[in-house]
């Protein structure tokens, strides 16, 4: 029996609601809960439940043949207050007990405003057809890299193809950087089928990229992180563009840390690292002090690969963001990645998760703005990332100025994941998150993959209708197009940095 | 109050006309006033205006500024800064005749200009047109109530609030002889109230006339304005006039080129080209994404010795074209050209996002 | 013909099948009503442990031993590659039951055998295929 000193107890925060009438007993509940909440009990000879290590990921009433579960949440107080909420309280808690940092996962729940969720689109009437994208081409393709300034013209004076690497895609979503070990082999299967499927790409994380994979390359990108886990030269030989992650927009300012539990076999050879150390990338990169600094690392990554392919430089959306995009658009990358303060994580401490970093559409819209000043837009695509949660947010995101986004939450949600916000505890009952043998080939990739393309093919309908609707029948005419948004319930400095006017005007 | 136009953007509906003889034969201004005023319906009387090209021959090596002032404060302004950067080779109020239907008239003055070679270094614009370029831009953006409405060499552009062809007869184009004429009726969905919404749009001797509300707008103006243009009206039509400029003269691409940024074929199309036009194409719309123009537009740009019409991909405007011996007609309607020349060699409507480019033979303009 | 396969790589052993297949052959509208305090014994099972598991159930073999075996005439090889079992005929001698090299055919429990009729009998595709959460159960031609 476990004794708990009463100071550490917190109640559970759910509850599993079983309906006995409907509950066979078939027991699927208690084999696919990994943490072992539901049993059967022999002598009641019915299923009970131990809530108390319930996270709400809903295998089992996802699973249950008869639809007999539901998880809620369990509805105890403490004394009411509106400063000390429960949460608070129960962190206060678990730390005076464990003396540790609190750790969590995906990306910030924290009631900040979403302005995804403040801005509307507009669309044609009378002076303006609207286009049926049923009827007419409409089109999502879309590149990224530099554009060159000027064009050339050979001999006989027909223009020649001076462009640097670009990278093409059919449809302005990319599956976001998450690394093998972080998630599973099967995610990353599935995520990798789905990107060559779709004509997108999909990023390695900072984990290195499995041999089994490198057929994939051409629509992979492969990250290059401050731990430098499984970069080699094969390695970057294999990826379309390569992306340097200095910050990630769930953990600004700090590295990236994989428990060593989930480090053996196939994930520690890719990471080529010993099994069951803990792989900890350091917070800066150590070779990068400063921006010259940068430019020095894109530059030999270029010339480590011969210059025939794109290098991204992945920042965490901060304070003054736009100064950083700025250097770092001279500061040779050729494609900018933006992740705002949403962004999810496998892993991260749940202070720096909840409370630092800026939204997405406010560092977009300011570095958007600010390298169009300056004249150096053209130097870089801008890829967005740190929630992007559906074709509206996309659309969104392109008339604000982005090139494309990336997507990670809603991507893992396409291959099952329920939100529980329990990565970091290694034990996902989806098959997702996790190294476990039993637990990881609850991922099907033949069924991820479908998942990950209905998802995307989905949002690009979507996308193209609303295109339409605003009777743009080209992505790139979307592409800064801000008199195509408006904001409502905006105060005039939000309006002023996101650069578009109230509903209304 | 109502917004005077630049502070809102207003989207128009129009009628559009242009003839230019290839032989560079010269005609004054009344065959274009009565192509444009067949159209009357597709104009509400809130914008008319005209270009035209090889109009001052004895001027024809200096700039020619035509602009609108609110008043003395912003001409006297204004000619304190020109004066301080050009030679003025001639300044006059441009000749006009009282029409009850033309209210709230402007100051409107003509100025011929030559830059002045020792400012020009200064400011390390080594090019004659860049300099002028520069010095349009920024009195239009920083000089309250004044607007440089035309700028080019041998060519002039004459537009007011009002029906097109009683801003033809208020402007007395019938004393004017050239060799390609636009013209232009505006159907705007509110008051503009203001002169310089009116088209033609110009920018050195580039002239634009435009049936359309394009839905790219916003795209093309932030990207256009990277390279130093100010879209001061918040009109589709002068955001596609900077675009053909910086193409065409400061990027140096052909015009046909620059329709094929501008109207860009579909994907559907460039993938099935031969593999060096896809090439060129895929290249031009990744390069220069930011100027693809969508939403409904038919235009006709004027340059130096030549015309360029163009429709939007989807062709979402009309726009016929007539040829009868050496003259060519361009027009939003067939009636607009019949109405001139009867009977013609051949009639067609081009294709959307097909150029059709008349030149004047060289030396003859 | 189409048969069912499954692939070892990714049945969970979460015994889903098991519970479709009963259902399916219950006669009953509603899953509770059917199963809820029913020892199930169904035509596909679960082998194996939680690492690798495995679901069982007849092959519909090209020269089925069962068929040759049987001594009433009960079971017989459709055209249509479907080994079925006619149980008004079954004697239940279980001959079939040994017989089966798989383990595929079982007693009903009420004095006959049953077996796997690919749901053919339900009208249905079977119940074990739309019910695998993994698709570790696939129903197809190879």
């Amino acid at each position: 029996m476990d004794f708990v000193n009463p100071r550490d107890f917190i109640p559970s925060e759910y509850k599993v609601i079983r309906n006995t009438d409907k509950c066979i007993g078939c027991r699927v509940c208690e084999r696919q809960c990994a943490n072992e909440v539901h049993h059967y009990d022999f002598d009641l000879k019915r299923m009970v439940a131990d809530e108390q290590s319930c996270v709400a990921c809903n295998r089992c009433v996802s699973i249950c043949p008869t639809k007999a579960l539901s998880i809620e949440l369990n509805n105890y107080t403490y004394t009411p207050s509106a400063n000390w909420s429960r949460k608070n309280i129960n962190d206060v808690f678990e730390q005076a007990g464990t003396g540790s940092v609190l750790l969590a996962s995906m990306g910030n729940p924290k009631d900040y405003p979403v302005y995804w969720d403040k801005i509307l689109i507009n669309a044609s009437q009378v002076t303006n057809p609207s286009v049926d994208p049923l009827r007419e081409p409409m089109e999502t393709r879309t590149f990224l890299g530099k554009k060159p300034g000027k064009i050339t013209r050979d001999e006989r004076g027909n223009i020649v193809n001076n462009l640097t690497p670009q990278l093409t895609l059919d449809v302005p979503i990319m599956f976001s950087a998450m690394s093998y070990g972080s998630i599973s082999y099967n995610a990353h299967e599935s995520l990798a089928r789905a990107a060559e499927a779709l004509g997108t790409y999909y990023n390695t994380g900072e984990g290195g990229l499995h041999k089994d994979f490198y057929k994939f390359g051409k629509n992979t990108i492969v990250q290059v992180a401050s731990g430098r886990f499984g970069v080699h030269k094969e390695y970057l030989e294999q990826g379309a563009a390569i992306e340097i992650k200095i910050g990630q927009g769930a953990k600004p300012g700090i590295g990236g840390h994989l428990p060593g539990a989930k480090i053996f076999g196939d994930v520690s050879k890719t990471r080529m690292i010993p099994e069951g150390v803990d792989a900890i990338s350091p917070a800066p990169h150590h070779d990068i002090y400063s921006i010259e600094d940068l430019r020095q690392l894109v530059f030999s990554l270029k010339e480590a690969t011969d210059y025939k392919k794109p290098v991204m430089v992945k920042i965490a959306a901060v304070h003054n963001v736009a100064a950083i995009a700025s250097g770092v658009a001279r500061g040779g990358a050729d494609i900018l990645v933006i992740d705002g303060f949403r962004g999810g994580t496998g892993a991260a401490p749940q202070m720096i998760r909840d409370n630092v970093g800026i939204p997405i559409e406010l560092a977009l819209a300011s570095v958007d703005q600010r390298l169009r000043e300056e004249g150096i837009r053209n130097n870089v695509s801008i890829v967005v990332a740190g929630s992007v949660r559906n074709a509206g947010d996309v659309v969104k995101a392109v008339a604000l100025g982005a090139d494309a986004c990336y997507i990670g939450s809603s991507a893992l949600m396409a291959l099952g994941c329920h939100h529980c916000r329990n990565c970091h505890k290694a034990k996902c009952n989806w098959g997702i998150a996790t190294q476990v043998p039993e637990l990881v080939k609850r991922l099907n990739p033949n069924v991820g993959y479908k998942r990950l393309v209905n998802l995307v093919t989905a949002w690009n309908h979507e996308i193209k209708e609303m295109m339409g609707g605003m009777g743009i029948n080209s992505l790139e005419a979307l592409r800064g197009n801000r008199l195509m948004l408006r904001g409502v319930g905006l105060n005039e400095k939000e309006l002023e940095i996101l650069g578009i006017k109230h509903a209304g005007e | 109050m109502l917004k005077r136009e630049g502070e809102i953007r207003i989207p128009s509906g129009c009628a559009i006309s242009g003839m230019i003889a290839k032989d560079g034969a010269k005609q004054n201004g009344e065959n274009i006033i009565k192509s444009i005023e067949i159209m009357h319906e597709r104009s509400n009387g809130l914008g008319g205006g005209f270009a035209a090209y090889g109009i001052y021959p004895e001027f024809k090596d200096y700039y020619a500024f035509h602009i609108f002032y609110d008043g003395k404060y912003s001409k006297d302004k204004t000619d304190a800064y020109i004066e301080t950067r050009f030679e003025i080779i001639k300044m006059e109020v441009i000749p006009t005749k009282d029409m009850k239907n033309i209210t709230d008239r402007p100051l409107i003055w003509r100025y011929f200009l030559s830059p002045l070679e020792h400012i020009k270094k200064q400011k390390y614009l080594p090019d004659d047109d860049e300099y002028v370029f520069h010095c349009v831009t920024s009195i239009n953006e920083k000089i309250d109530g004044a607007y440089v409405f035309s700028s080019g060499k041998n060519m002039g552009s004459f537009k007011a609030v009002g029906y097109p062809e009683d801003v033809g007869r208020f402007y007395k184009l019938e004393e004017y002889e050239g060799y390609c004429w636009t013209a232009h009726g505006r159907y705007p969905t509110n008051t503009p109230g203001w002169w310089g919404g009116a088209h033609p749009f110009c920018m050195l001797d580039t002239s634009v006339v435009h049936n359309g509300e394009i839905s790219s707008y916003d795209t093309n103006r932030r990207a256009i304005e990277q390279f130093g243009y100010k879209c001061t009206l918040l009109t589709d039509t002068e955001a596609i006039t900077y675009i053909v400029d910086y193409l065409v003269r400061q990027q140096g691409m052909t015009y046909e080129e620059a329709s094929k940024v501008m109207a860009a074929p579909f994907w559907e199309v460039i993938d099935e080209m031969p593999n060096k036009d896809k090439e060129l194409y895929t290249y031009l719309r990744n390069a220069y994404a930011n100027f693809l123009i969508t939403g409904p537009f038919s235009i006709l740009v004027g340059y130096t010795g030549g015309l360029m019409a163009l429709n939007d991909r989807l062709k979402l405007r009309s726009m016929v074209i007539g040829e009868k011996d050496n003259m060519v007609y361009l027009a939003s309607e067939e009636s607009a050209i019949r109405v001139v020349e009867p009977v013609l060699d051949k009639v067609w409507s081009p294709m959307g996002g097909e150029p059709v480019i008349v030149k004047v033979e060289e030396g003859k303009y | 013909m189409k048969r069912v396969y499954v692939n070892e790589k990714w049945c969970l052993g979460c015994h889903l099948c098991e519970y479709y297949c009963a259902f399916a052959n219950s006669g009953v509208d509603d899953m509770a009503k059917a199963l809820k305090n029913v020892e199930i014994n169904p035509k596909i099972r679960v082998e194996g442990d939680n690492k690798v598991s495995f679901a069982v159930q007849c092959r519909h073999c090209d020269n089925p031993l069962c068929v040759k075996g049987c001594i009433s005439g009960a079971l017989t090889k459709g055209d249509d590659g479907i080994v079925r079992v006619n149980q008004d005929k079954c004697v239940g001698c279980f001959t079939c039951v040994l017989s089966c090299p798989y383990g595929c055919i079982t007693p009903s429990g009420t004095g006959v055998i049953q077996k796997c009729e690919l749901c053919t009998q339900n009208g249905m595709e079977p119940a074990c295929v739309q019910g695998c959460p993994n698709q570790a159960i696939v129903y197809e031609e190879r």
